[in-house]
């Protein structure tokens, strides 16, 4: 090869990169694994992990952990799939064009939105795309509303977007859990462009949407709901009660936990705003012979088109997690979505009664929930509580304090379809022994799987 | 064997009644609904979605799967995203168990093993860098790119300084100035010269003190290693600006030449070009940023740190943008990152880059012959050759042969990017192909360039489909099924 190169070596190859600047050392990393030593290295690594199989899991706030279907894990692992890249050229990628369309099909008929685009990185960035399209879409880029209800996280993540921008974000506090309308109506200027709401909100508690759509709309500025896709076999569609874009994190639908990522970021919106959405877009055609097919569209809209005046700097998506939450849907079909959020929502609150049966545990908010709910620990002990529950075999919930200081004796608890009555029943039990009996940490067998390998 | 059959979408296979998948009958006592959800807030409808039975699902996903080209069936030598070998050890060692079934939000003492990992990972693209601090959070290459601009915007800002432009080349990836704006900044175009290089006047005239960052691809996007790269930070520098490398092309220079030696104050990688994450049609990406130790204390939350052998989250850093997206990073791909690094080492890893360099050399040195590549006779990893010529005398353009070769089974290379090359081809080969397969494909060029240009323009002619109307798709947008 270097005899048609016309070199005499591979590094006269690298003859343009001057001398200064090239490395004189090898890299300073461990020496190279074989497969059978890493597969070792990988295993031991992951033997420092108790994973959400080994203890029962009642942890929520974003990422649930509700069942994947084997049929997904067999698709996504195409290699037909999982190996192609963004479809640049349509002829050689109908495959993912399609999926993609089905995709968005399937996402506005869940929220009731009339388009989608093909996917964004997560549910934090969704919402923060969406508030880029609402400052856009009304002229009014200074001022956006949230609520201390909207997951923590998503509320930095915005902070953080608009710090820059020169916008000011105003975060209504929420002491009974849920949004008061008349807060919002006071919050709501003439700059806002929008009020950004969660649904079922961050503590599990449903929002009173449809008002707080026509407090938003009276005021001019956008409704914008992050919506929870599996209470989307239940709950009302966000197009029901006049939201203007919807938002979702979308691991739930078949996606795994992954320690947070990678997950997708679902958005959705109305007709008028789809030269606004960011991300790609698959659409349908035809070809030259007439055939219907599936093309990216609107690619005006994008930076390698539009470069500094694109609607997003977005590239690179989650495909493949997109497609894992289309074949998740389309296994699940309406009877199928509608008994994993049933199903969810009477255990939760199953959990809910058996958990604060004993009264050391009590509801915190008086609101109807969906999957998840706030309990506060009358002795003020969350951390310890939270331990020995998993000395027991259980994550029991998400301790609050760290996000909310005036939660701090409070946990948030989130119970999927997954959970049996057995586990539910038998987390009270070790809730309840330890209000009486420390447990010792060293006596279970589970926690002897920490032990780092 | 494709399935000839056309493939009709989902929606319209859905049959009343087929279901896929049924629960366990609830275990828990029979509420009545109205006693859990206020009335006003359930759906009057099963949400619309399709019904089907699992085999008709897998039927239709497996067959759309056979639509694609893709890594693992063809060579897919698409310049810019380095369509590499993904080892299959990294797909099954991610999906341990003990490394996928991990809640984001466990506690720390439940999880030392893959903050062991990450912090390892962190340790070894510092040093791939030749950059002292790392943040796994973007989830993608743009996301690192306005992630270090908000980090850049923070420190400037704490220096009291008011700088409100990014410089980028006129042959940047689009996601630099769209980054830019994201991050409030405005952004301002440099000229190239043929070879891609930066045009050294026109960047001195542009760098003034409202220049906050010259970002820059190097290898740029032409596939050549700036030589005056070293002047380039001096002169930015010299403005008390900062330079942002865009790591997009790393996979030339891992081992030989790291981005902080010479002058990149803050850069990306991206994990699944580079260190083999699959592409997964379009995504998911990973892209970390490595910074010097004067932007580290600006990097989002959280970053791990060990103390004795104990691995920690850490939040509170005050200077920190704070966060960039929620929990922790695209961890799947993080973690078939390590895996790809540590197969390597060292050695492996600057074999990587030194192969990549010779099968760009290798298939420039025959594709010349062809089609003129106007950079020269040598590249590092990849390449964009010109259909310009043959334009002009066959009136055959770059996008017909990028769809001729869709008939000889090769993915097409990136087509009419980067913008400073008329018709342009932009070819990467990537180390993990073999010299027979850059021997067909430069062949099967050749051959093409002799076809008719008639035959070429409706090409391709194998495929399921050819050359949709993408005029119709933008002025009539369709993007769901329709609803009965």
């Amino acid at each position: 090869m270097l005899d048609a190169i016309g070199a005499a070596s591979i590094d006269e190859l690298f003859a343009m990169v001057p001398d200064d600047l090239r490395l004189k050392r090898p890299l300073a990393i461990p020496p190279a694994l074989t497969e059978l030593e890493l597969t070792a290295r990988m295993t031991a690594l992951a033997a420092g992990n108790v994973p959400c199989g080994e203890r029962v899991c009642f942890l929520g706030g974003g990422a649930y952990d509700h069942f994947i279907p084997a049929v997904v894990d067999a698709i996504a692992g195409r290699s037909e799939f999982y190996t192609s890249y963004t479809p640049y050229q349509a002829e050689a990628s109908q495959g993912n064009l399609q999926a993609f369309f089905e995709y968005q099909t399937m996402i506005t008929r869940l929220t009731g939105m009339d388009v989608a685009n093909a996917s964004l990185y997560d549910g934090a960035t969704a919402a923060v795309e969406a508030v880029l399209m609402s400052q856009h879409a009304t002229g009014r880029p200074k001022h956006v509303v949230t609520a201390s209800c909207v997951h923590p996280e998503y509320r930095q993540t915005l902070a953080a977007y608009l710090k820059n921008i020169g916008a000011e974000l105003t975060t209504i506090a929420t002491p009974d859990g849920v949004i008061k309308p008349a807060d919002l109506t006071a919050a709501i200027t003439e700059e806002t462009s929008c009020v950004l709401v969660q649904h079922p909100n961050f503590f599990g508690c449903l929002e009173d949407v449809e008002k707080l759509a026509q407090v938003a709309h009276d005021k001019g500025a956008m409704l914008i709901v992050i919506a929870d896709p599996i209470s989307l076999g239940i709950l009302k569609r966000p197009g029901d009660y006049d939201a203007d874009i919807v938002v979702a994190e979308g691991q739930s639908l078949g996606n795994p936990l992954s320690f947070g990522g990678p997950y997708l970021g679902i958005l959705a919106c109305r007709e008028r705003l789809v030269r606004r959405m960011p991300g790609r877009i698959a659409g349908q055609t035809v070809d030259r012979r007439g055939k219907r097919c599936w093309v990216l569209t609107l690619q005006t809209r994008e930076q390698h088109i539009r470069r500094e005046k694109a609607t997003s700097n977005i590239c690179t998506n989650q495909g493949l997690l997109a497609l894992r939450a289309t074949v998740y849907l389309a296994l699940m079909g309406p009877q199928g979505l509608r008994e994993v959020a049933e199903l969810s929502l009477r255990k939760a609150h199953y959990a809910a009664e058996q958990l604060t049966a004993d009264g050391r545990l009590s509801l915190v908010f008086q609101h109807p929930t969906f999957k998840e709910f706030v309990v506060r620990d009358r002795e003020n002990n969350v951390s310890q509580l939270l331990a020995d529950a998993r000395a027991a075999g259980f994550y029991a919930g998400l301790p609050l304090g760290d996000w909310y200081p005036e939660l701090a004796d409070c946990f948030l608890v989130a119970v999927t379809e997954k959970r049996t009555r057995a586990e539910i029943d038998a987390l009270a039990a070790a809730l309840k022994d330890s209000a009486t009996v420390k447990t010792t940490s060293n006596s279970t067998k589970l926690h002897a799987t920490t032990a780092h390998a | 064997m494709r399935n000839t059959r056309s493939t009709v979408p989902i929606f319209e296979l859905s049959k009343p009644g087929r279901r896929a998948t049924r629960f366990p009958a609830s275990d828990v006592p029979d509420v009545p609904l109205s006693k859990l959800l206020p009335e006003g807030a359930v759906a009057d409808h099963a949400p619309d979605l399709p019904e089907l039975a699992e085999p008709d699902v897998v039927r239709h996903f497996t067959n759309l799967s056979t639509l694609n080209m893709s890594v693992d069936t063809h060579f897919y030598p698409l310049g810019s995203c380095t369509m590499k070998h993904n080892p299959k050890r990294n797909e099954r060692l991610a999906s341990l168990p003990g490394l996928l079934d991990l809640h984001p939000l466990q506690p720390e003492e439940s999880l030392q093993g893959m903050l062991e990992l990450l912090y390892e990972l962190q340790q070894m693209l510092a040093e791939i860098a030749g950059l002292p601090a790392v943040s796994l959070a973007p989830a993608a290459g743009a996301h690192g790119e306005m992630t270090s601009l908000l980090a850049a915007s923070a420190y400037f800002h704490e220096r009291g300084e008011k700088r409100g432009k990014v410089l980028a080349p006129d042959s940047a990836h689009g996601t630099n100035p769209a980054s830019a704006s994201v991050a409030g900044f405005a952004s301002e175009s440099v000229r190239s010269t043929p070879q891609g290089y930066v045009d050294l006047e026109d960047l001195a005239a542009k760098l003034d003190d409202q220049t906050a960052v010259f970002m820059i691809t190097n290898p740029n996007t032409l596939g050549m290693y700036d030589p005056n790269m070293r002047k380039i930070a001096e002169m930015v520098h010299a403005a008390g600006a900062l330079i942002y490398l865009d790591g997009a092309n790393m996979n030339a220079i891992l081992g030989i030449s790291r981005p902080g030696d010479f002058g990149a104050d803050m850069m990306h990688f991206n994990c699944h070009k580079t260190f083999s994450g699959p592409h997964g049609s379009g995504g998911p990406g990973a892209g970390p940023i490595a910074v010097t130790a004067a932007l580290a204390p600006y990097l989002p939350t959280p970053l791990i740190e060990k103390s004795g052998a104990r691995y920690t989250l850490v939040y509170d850093r005050p200077k920190s943008i704070g966060r960039v997206r929620s929990f922790f990073g695209n961890v799947g791909i993080l973690v078939r990152a390590y895996c790809y690094i540590r197969s390597h080492g060292p050695e492996g890893l600057r074999r990587v880059s030194e192969t990549a360099v010779l099968n760009a050399n290798y298939l420039l040195s025959r594709v010349k012959h062809i089609l003129p590549v106007p950079q020269g006779d040598r590249c590092m990893h990849e390449f964009v050759a010109s259909a310009a010529t043959v334009k002009a005398d066959k009136d055959i353009s770059a996008m017909d042969i990028a769809k001729r070769l869709l008939d000889y089974g090769f993915h097409a290379p990136t087509v009419y990017f980067p913008p400073i090359v008329r018709e342009a081809m932009m070819i990467e080969p990537t180390e993990t192909e073999s010299k027979e397969t850059l021997d067909a494909f430069a062949e099967t060029l050749f051959r093409i360039t002799e076809e008719p240009a008639d035959l070429l323009h409706e090409a391709p002619h194998t495929t399921a489909i050819s050359r949709p109307d993408e005029v119709l798709a933008a002025r009539k947008p369709l993007t769901s099924t329709p609803k009965d």
